[in-house]
């Protein structure tokens, strides 16, 4: 068994499941109803000066029969008072005293930030996140992520919560910007001991065909919400690495986006998160699927030897690098295995219509692999023109069977040279420029 | 005794419901997203109208219902109908790749009924117009089954002027008088032949052509001629008792079923269903739904040489009908004038040929004998109307399969009357590709078929076609496993 335990900048909890700030994390039943199912922490919902809610919150992206793999809100941050919120805290961390209680906050004045940093140190919780993120509402009066677009901003209200602090501060980032990695520094510059990425997304999930109003529609009007879930992780994973990759930023880093599996958790923390934050998972099948993540994430780090998150953390950090200094002389082709092919010819199409015309239909008598599953006679079956093949991957990610097309490396003899090698060979005139592909 | 409704109607009704019930807008949306969407997808290899499956699958998830229908009917204008009756088992759905993924494969055949419930149901016109300028060309369409309805309206799309003639009151053919109730009801057929009036085709019923009609005169007036008159009554069994009022054809039986209200149907308590084909299988399984005590099918062979699918095979054995094999009928039984018994005997193998066991003889009591041992061929009126016309060794009209053209270079054909008698889906193809004949005929152009939607976009190797060459999933299997 390896050791899921996880210290952010000081904050401990058993496993790196935190449930991230929002609605399951709206009250002290919710967190004890979390901590029984086996979550390692609870970011509150965000306390602050409370506000009104509207009725009608959240709509979804859904694709295809799968349900909400986005999701959008305009739900503001707590509706309910500061203080119930923060004896709420204290209870919660009397009864679960070595589970991670962080009191996320958002409010307006130097002053009011003393008093609420004051406050959750009083009542107990293991650490503090500033919201600079929500692109709704809140930045409308001048918060959340109309704080975290501006570094310069950003760093002054950092400054002011790190003068009253004791306990460790985590600045959440707003994914609504050009470069994160500019408010990552800023957080830093200001002294906070920890990072957590991405908020939600501005966005607008659809609109309603009959009465032309978006959704979530609220009398016959909508507002631009935050988008999460599913659909946002390979965004979140591009701003986790950028910010765990950049030494100007050096921060240890709460992982927040469409963490579903143990699966998504691992990948999390091989780009750097040393805590994850799950929400719209637990919004959409409840607290029970912690249990899967713990006994997941642990299976495969003994699987790999791993001792620990620590052993994970960061690992494909520095397996991305700039496209400059992937190398050119590296080609692959599609291999498809007849003897898992069901016929359907996607493969075909989609190199025909949408990528680089390399697939033929062939008859099947003539490439010999006879009447392979799913095929009737005489109908035509896909052929890879290796010679002509550019190793895309396009078709082997259509393909709706496992492992029925690879992707092979084919040596070719030549030496490894980057585009910034070429760059340089071309320059030096060591070499002819590459001719342009027919 | 002579024979009564067993049930009250509402007993019948539930008995008589959908086989298999529409589709909720949902369960469809579910079921359609699962499509792959394959290109030239096997599925229409295995359809003999070449309907663009995928197609109009994509249509239906991604809510566009009408679109869907029109896909389906401008390949196949008895859509609806086919719907519900095609052994979509051995055609579509047994060709659907998922299968070879361990899946289910897709409902091909309910989501079509979904898509054209959906147009027929809001009164929806999804068709394309025929051409407003008429070529000035006449066809006649003679017999309006499903062979000639799918002719038909080919060829007024084509620009032709149709009239089709049909003996009995309504048209459909076996669509309106012979499907199995829980299947389909005529209903639909009736809709089926009103779209195929709507396209502009002129209809005349209740005409029978050698009798109302001569051939002489059709030719006269039309350019062209189509037979689609199908297979005639039910094949004799020339045993004694054959006459007996309660030996009845299975076909007219299940025609009854059609035309009657269900509670004034007689049916026996005891039915006995001669052959072991999918009419057979009909005609045992409504003697159960009507209310018959046992009804047990008499086939000469062993069980898996029945010719009923599989599927069908299984649908009779759940409907608690009983089988007898490897005996034969040698007697109908009569107390007082009325079937009381079938007298049966063993059958065995003997060097290869099906003969009687001497002094196996039995009684089977029953008081309802069903004949369905397949229908005879129509020699005696083709040989009436058309004397010149070339009938083949096994009774059907001898043509060629791409454009349906006889011997009698203005005579083409299509239906069971051309192939001896297999589905409906074959039926409409088979009508649709001797429209196309026709219209190369009626133009002196090389005939054409016509293009199949999936395989716009193949730029070669387009070897497959479901609408040149129709393959069973059924064959398939054999091919495979001969392999």
């Amino acid at each position: 068994m390896a050791d899921l335990s996880c210290n952010l900048a000081g904050i401990k909890s058993p496993n790196p499941f935190w449930i991230g700030s929002g609605p399951p994390a709206n009250t002290g039943y919710q967190a004890h109803r979390a901590f029984e199912a086996g979550w390692g922490g609870v970011v509150w919902k965000t306390i602050g000066t409370p506000i009104v809610n509207v009725s009608s919150r959240y709509s979804a992206l859904n694709h295809g029969k799968d349900r909400m793999i986005g999701l959008n809100n305009i739900e503001l941050i707590s509706d309910r008072a500061p203080e119930t919120n923060f004896r709420e805290i204290a209870e919660v961390k009397k009864r679960w005293p070595h589970h991670a209680v962080i009191a996320s906050l958002m409010v307006e004045t130097r002053e009011q930030w003393h008093e609420f940093v004051q406050r959750a140190a009083d009542a107990g919780a293991d650490g503090i996140e500033l919201n600079y993120g929500c692109p709704h509402g809140m930045c409308e009066r001048g918060m959340g992520s109309a704080v975290g677009q501006q570094p310069a901003v950003a760093e002054k209200i950092t400054s002011w919560v790190m003068e009253k602090a004791t306990i460790p501060v985590i600045v959440k980032l707003t994914p609504n910007i050009t470069d994160i990695t500019m408010a990552a520094r800023a957080a830093k510059r200001a002294g906070a001991n920890a990072i957590s990425l991405i908020n939600t997304i501005n966005s607008i999930t659809n609109v309603n065909l009959d009465t032309f109003v978006p959704e979530p529609t609220v009398r016959g009007l909508s507002s631009h919400g935050g988008y999460c879930g599913p659909a946002v992780k390979p965004i979140a994973l591009n701003m986790l690495q950028a910010c765990a990759a950049d030494p100007d930023v050096n921060l240890p880093i709460s992982g927040i986006g469409g963490i579903t599996t143990w699966r998504d958790a691992a990948e999390f923390i091989a780009l750097g998160a040393t805590s994850l934050q799950v929400c719209t998972a637990v919004m959409h099948y409840g607290f029970r699927i912690v249990e899967d993540m713990n006994e997941g994430l642990n299976a495969y780090l003994d699987s790999k030897g791993m001792k620990s998150l620590a052993d994970l953390r960061g690992k494909s950090v520095q397996k991305l690098q700039k496209w400059e200094n992937l190398d050119l002389s590296f080609q692959r082709v599609a291999r498809i295995d007849y003897d898992k092919c069901i016929g359907c010819n996607l493969c075909y199409i989609a190199c025909e219509d949408g990528a680089h015309q390399c697939i033929d239909l062939k008859s099947p008598d003539e490439l010999k692999v006879g009447l392979g599953p799913g095929r009737v006679p005489h109908k035509p079956v896909p052929k890879v023109r290796e010679e002509d093949c550019v190793g895309c991957n396009l078709c082997s990610l259509v393909c709706p069977v496992d492992e029925c097309i690879t992707m092979v490396e084919i040596p070719n003899g030549r030496a490894p040279m980057t585009w910034s090698n070429y760059q340089d060979r071309l320059a030096q005139g060591e070499m002819k420029a590459i001719p342009p592909h027919p | 005794m002579p024979l009564s409704p067993l049930l009250p109607a509402d007993a019948l009704a539930a008995n008589f419901t959908d086989l298999k019930p529409p589709l909720r807008p949902q369960e469809a949306f579910v079921e359609a997203s699962r499509c792959l969407y394959c290109f030239d997808a096997p599925c229409i290899m295995a359809c003999p109208t070449g309907i663009d499956i995928p197609a109009f699958i994509k249509k239906i998830a991604f809510g566009n219902p009408a679109g869907a229908a029109k896909t389906i009917l401008t390949a196949n204008i008895l859509g609806a109908s086919c719907a519900r009756v095609c052994p979509t088992e051995v055609l579509c759905e047994g060709a659907c790749v998922l299968d070879d993924r361990d899946e289910q494969p897709i409902m091909i055949g309910r989501l079509q009924r979904y898509a054209t419930d959906y147009v027929t149901e809001r009164g929806l016109n999804v068709l394309p117009q025929p051409p407003a300028k008429k070529s000035g060309q006449k066809i006649a369409v003679i017999g309006a089954g499903p062979a000639g309805l799918g002719c038909a309206a080919e060829l007024a799309q084509l620009g032709h002027s149709v009239t089709i003639l049909e003996r009995q009151k309504q048209a459909g053919g076996l669509n309106t008088y012979g499907i199995a109730y829980y299947k389909m009801k005529p209903q639909v057929s009736l809709a089926e032949v009103k779209l195929v009036q709507s396209l502009g085709v002129e209809l005349r019923t209740g005409v029978a052509v050698g009798q109302h009609v001569t051939i002489a005169e059709l030719e006269k007036e039309y350019d062209a001629l189509f037979v689609g008159v199908g297979l005639g009554a039910a094949t004799r069994l020339h045993i004694p008792g054959e006459e007996l009022p309660e030996v009845v054809d299975a076909l007219e039986f299940i025609s009854r079923i059609h035309t009657d209200p269900l509670h004034t149907v007689p049916v026996g308590h005891r039915v006995a269903v001669i052959g072991a084909g999918n009419t057979a299988i009909d005609a045992v399984t409504q003697s159960k739904r009507l209310g018959a005590e046992r009804a047990f099918i008499v086939y000469r062979r062993a069980e898996g040489d029945m010719s009923a699918y599989d599927f069908e095979y299984e649908h009779a054995k759940h409907d608690g009908a009983q089988f007898v094999f490897h005996a034969m009928p040698v007697e109908v039984v009569a107390t007082n004038g009325h079937v009381s018994g079938l007298k049966l005997v063993r059958t065995q193998l003997v060097k290869g040929k099906l003969s009687p066991v001497p002094g196996t003889e039995w009684i089977e009591p029953c008081d309802l004998v069903l004949k369905a041992v397949g229908q005879e061929k129509q020699v005696k009126l083709l040989r009436g109307l058309f004397p010149e016309l070339v009938v083949d060794e096994r009774g059907v009209i001898a043509h060629d399969p791409l454009t349906g053209q006889t011997n009698l270079p203005h005579v083409f054909v299509g239906g069971d009357c051309g192939n001896g008698g297999r589905e409906v889906v074959n039926a409409v193809g088979e009508g649709k590709k001797a429209a196309h004949g026709i219209h190369a005929f009626l133009t002196s152009q090389t005939a054409e078929p016509p293009v199949q939607p999936s395989r716009l976009g193949a730029k070669q190797g387009a070897t497959g076609s479901g609408l040149l060459h129709p393959i069973r999933a059924q064959e398939l299997e054999a091919a495979l496993k001969a392999k």
